[in-house]
């Protein structure tokens, strides 16, 4: 499996002299193709910091970021920007949707901002909500939009067109059980498919979706669980 | 787990025999709460003689099949309209363990946490993936998947816990390096 995303010994201080915090310590980071990697940790632990960094949203104070063999820091501004709208999906904490634009608009903007023409580019759109199980809103503002409908919508923007790396940070915050978990079936099936995902969640529920789950504490990773064989169920199972 | 009223309510489907129950009962459960034929056998008999079934002679292959009596109706239904009771709960290794290990001296807390964390999350992953390959199945079970569902929220429900039991811990923990001068003045107090 090749890395699509690499972290090597990244560090992010936020502020200076007294009030800096040290978001994240000197953490090393991997996520291949076809393989979807959740972190889990509690607030504060520096989990968006990762994500933003990851998606070159944000640059580390010592470290290097690295997607599919680029060197973000070494990026020309341009070319970053490329990257964002072409390789990378990003779904943030709080939707970042545009409000003057309706969902099918929002979906299709990375893409026609990549230069697709925009009816190819509302079509993809629209086969994306679709595939959030919100096509028929695709003509509605955010505003408009329930909290969970509209996380649909960010989260069809990021996975729309042919991404490398899906980057989600809470995506399932405002879902229902149900919803939650149909879009957890959707991230795991863009991984199956060759993506690299990585998925900041509180909820365990949905972390044990991932093939690996990084557990976060004041900007260390602390503890990561991979795969275990099938007789390890059987023996929690039966435990309690 | 009463096994008792299991076997009563799969009779409500039609007479059968003590293979069959079992095999009704693992495929609603995915052989999750295992049953023993002997067990099934000696709970039909105590059945039979309680009234709440009765022998409905034998099929083809000389298989003794039971049917429910009225009475055996009648328990069926008072068992699904009386909800479970929650008043004993039943023991909880990890619960006990983790209130020791907080009391007993020379035990690191913070990494009984972690581990179970760590093995609890691999038990979650693992009924993940056994409900992913249901949802791929062509008919999926409703029943076992109900099933699977209660164990992937009882094992989150677990780590939500772990989590909750390590912030209070290291709630403690600054609150006590926070305040060593006034912890002699509290002790003259008493
Ligand atoms: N722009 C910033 N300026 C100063 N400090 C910041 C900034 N962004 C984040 N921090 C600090 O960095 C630390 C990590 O923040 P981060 O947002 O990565 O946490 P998180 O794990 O995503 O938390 P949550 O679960 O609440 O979203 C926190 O202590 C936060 O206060
Ligand atoms: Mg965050």
């Amino acid at each position: 499996m090749s890395a699509v995303l690499t972290l090597d010994r990244v560090s992010r201080v936020h502020g200076e002299g007294a009030s800096a915090v040290e978001a994240l310590k000197s953490v090393t980071f991997t996520a291949a193709a076809g393989e979807l990697v959740a972190v889990m940790g509690p607030s504060g632990s520096g989990k968006s910091t990762l994500l933003t960094l990851a998606g070159g949203l944000d640059s580390p104070t010592s470290g290097t970021v690295t997607v599919e063999g680029a060197d973000l820091g070494s990026l020309g501004l341009k070319d970053r920007a490329r990257m964002r709208r072409t390789a990378i999906g990003y779904v943030f904490q709080d939707f970042n949707l545009i409000p003057a634009l309706t969902a099918a608009e929002n979906v299709a903007l990375p893409l026609e901002l990549d230069g697709q023409r925009p009816r190819a580019a509302r079509a993809a759109a629209r086969l994306a909500l679709d595939e959030v199980g919100i096509g028929h809103l695709a003509d509605r503002f955010p505003d408009d939009m329930s909290g969970g409908q509209a996380q649909r919508v960010a989260i069809a923007r990021a996975v729309v067109g042919e991404r490398r790396l899906i980057l989600a940070d809470e995506p399932t915050g405002a879902l229902d059980t149900e919803t939650g978990e149909d879009i957890l079936q959707l991230l795991r099936a863009r991984c199956d498919a060759g993506a690299a995902g990585v998925l900041v969640t509180h909820e365990a529920r949905h972390a044990a979706w991932a093939d690996r789950v990084v557990f976060l504490r004041d900007g260390v990773v602390v503890d990561e669980s991979g795969s275990a064989p099938v007789d390890a169920l059987l023996d929690a199972g039966q435990g309690r | 787990m009463s096994v008792r009223q299991a076997l009563l309510a799969l009779l409500e489907q039609g007479p059968m025999y003590g293979y069959q129950l079992r095999s009704e009962f693992e495929q609603r459960t995915g052989g999750t709460w295992p049953l023993n034929v002997g067990q099934v056998y000696t709970t039909l008999t105590r059945l039979e003689r309680d009234g709440l079934v009765a022998g409905a002679g034998a099929d083809d292959e000389g298989h003794v099949v039971y049917r429910l009596t009225e009475d055996g109706h009648g328990e069926v239904a008072t068992w699904f309209t009386t909800p479970v009771a929650r008043t004993q709960p039943p023991r909880d290794e990890l619960a006990i363990k983790l209130a020791l290990a907080v009391t007993v001296p020379g035990v690191d807390v913070g990494r009984v946490i972690q581990q179970q964390r760590t093995a609890t999350m691999k038990a979650l992953q693992d009924y993940t993936r056994l409900k992913r390959s249901e949802r791929g199945a062509e008919r999926v079970d409703l029943a076992w998947g109900l099933v699977l569902d209660s164990l992937v929220f009882a094992a989150e429900a677990e780590i939500r816990w772990l989590d909750h039991c390590e912030s209070r811990l290291r709630r403690a923990a600054r609150e006590q390096s926070a305040a060593p001068a006034s912890a002699p003045v509290q002790e003259e107090a008493r």
